[in-house]
């Protein structure tokens, strides 16, 4: 999603979101991560201000303190961003994918069923498809990249070929290397 | 902007896990292996996270390491091999860069115009990736000043600070850049502005 990003060109508009507004994307990222609700209150402070950055693309960015920590397409779900996700790792639904994969998902590519079937792979969560998942790897302690399942954790096991998780933000792309500047 | 109080390490009982970053290629250290700066990332940790440098790379994980390297490499020689110089080169040239952006040098140049006003210079800081409209409209609003973009007459670009700023500049280049070390910072003056 985030190949040919580039947030210096790519910031349409940047807004300051009413309460009230503020209020219903919390409720809707509740609904989507149920187990952020004990820290909802630290990723969003009620009383910070929540700045809506507009993408080229349609892409949107929900920043707290010049910090990006959500992101969306359209009006699409809330992806968490790695940053976030390395903080509060729990929060979100996870995959593993073999040491094999991880160069490949470093580069971009989405992540074929194999990868999350094998030895060093781990699927512990039964998970329908259409789950954002945080995709941690084999070996290591944090997650590499933030990705979207194509078909439930048991037609991954079952039907073992083909893309089981798309790739949707990774390590040094280039949403992980933007920042946000006032 | 109403509050400046939230950001992460506070004192109450955060769960938010502090995720130590790489100083040089900004991912977390069990990733630098992949990338092409690993040498320039190891020293960067060893200095500033020892311990965690012991357990990424101490004697055993190498060796292990190395097992599985030398059991992956055993096919594909040639493919291997090339792959290997390709990595090579672009370490190379991204040391090259490296070291080109910590020989160049940002200017802070102090010119008088006449007996009471003077006007500051900043050059190169385009060297080290910094957006030089941003950083002018930033110095604007930092110290109340005019301040733009502007052709010197060797047609680089540098930023031109109405009034004496050069040393609060100075402090303030250092705070909002890190990646600009302090020794390539130059401060001086001109008395009379050359054009
Ligand atoms: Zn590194």
């Amino acid at each position: 999603m985030f190949k040919k990003f580039n947030i210096k060109e790519d910031i349409a508009t940047r807004s300051l979101v009413k309460s009230s507004v503020q209020r219903n994307i919390r409720s809707k990222i509740l609904e989507q991560y149920n187990r952020l609700e004990p820290v909802i209150d630290e990723v969003l402070p009620k009383k910070s201000s929540l700045i809506l950055v507009k993408c080229h693309e349609h892409i949107n960015l929900l920043t707290v303190n010049n910090e990006i920590l959500f992101f969306q397409h359209f009006d699409g779900p809330y992806y968490p961003t790695l940053r976030l996700l390395h903080k509060y790792p729990h929060a979100f639904p996870r995959v593993q994918v073999d040491k094999g994969a991880t160069k490949r998902i470093l580069s971009g590519a989405n992540i074929m069923c194999p990868g999350l079937t094998s030895k060093g792979a781990r699927l512990e969560e039964a998970l329908p498809a259409n789950t954002i998942v945080g995709v941690f790897a084999e070996g290591k302690e944090h997650a590499l990249a933030i990705g979207l399942t194509k078909m439930s954790t048991d037609d991954i096991k079952n039907i073992n070929k083909d893309i089981g998780v798309e790739n949707i933000h990774y390590l040094n792309d280039p949403l992980w290397k933007s920042s946000i500047e006032s | 902007m109403s509050e400046q109080d939230t950001p992460a390490p506070s004192t109450s009982a955060s769960t938010a896990v502090q995720v130590i970053y790489c100083g040089v290629c900004s991912l977390p250290p069990e990733y630098c292996e992949y990338g092409p700066t690993l040498s320039k990332c190891k020293e960067w940790l060893q200095e500033k996270h020892s311990e965690l440098f012991d357990k990424l790379y101490s004697q055993t994980n190498i060796e292990n390491d190395v097992a599985t390297l030398s059991l992956e490499n055993k096919p594909t020689n040639d493919a291997e091999d090339k792959k290997k110089a390709k990595v090579f080169i672009e370490a190379a040239k991204i040391e090259r860069e490296l070291q080109k952006k910590m020989a160049s040098k940002v200017t802070i140049t102090r010119i008088a115009r006449n007996k009471k006003k003077s006007v500051t210079n900043v050059g190169g800081l385009q060297n080290f990736d910094i957006d030089l409209k941003k950083a002018a409209k930033n110095f604007a609003s930092k110290f109340a000043c005019g301040s733009s973009v502007v052709k010197n007459n060797q047609g680089i670009d540098e930023i031109v600070v109405q009034g004496d700023v050069s040393d609060d500049l100075y402090d303030y280049i250092l705070e909002t850049w890190p990646n600009v070390p302090e020794d390539n910072i130059e401060l001086t003056e001109e008395k009379k502005s050359k054009k």
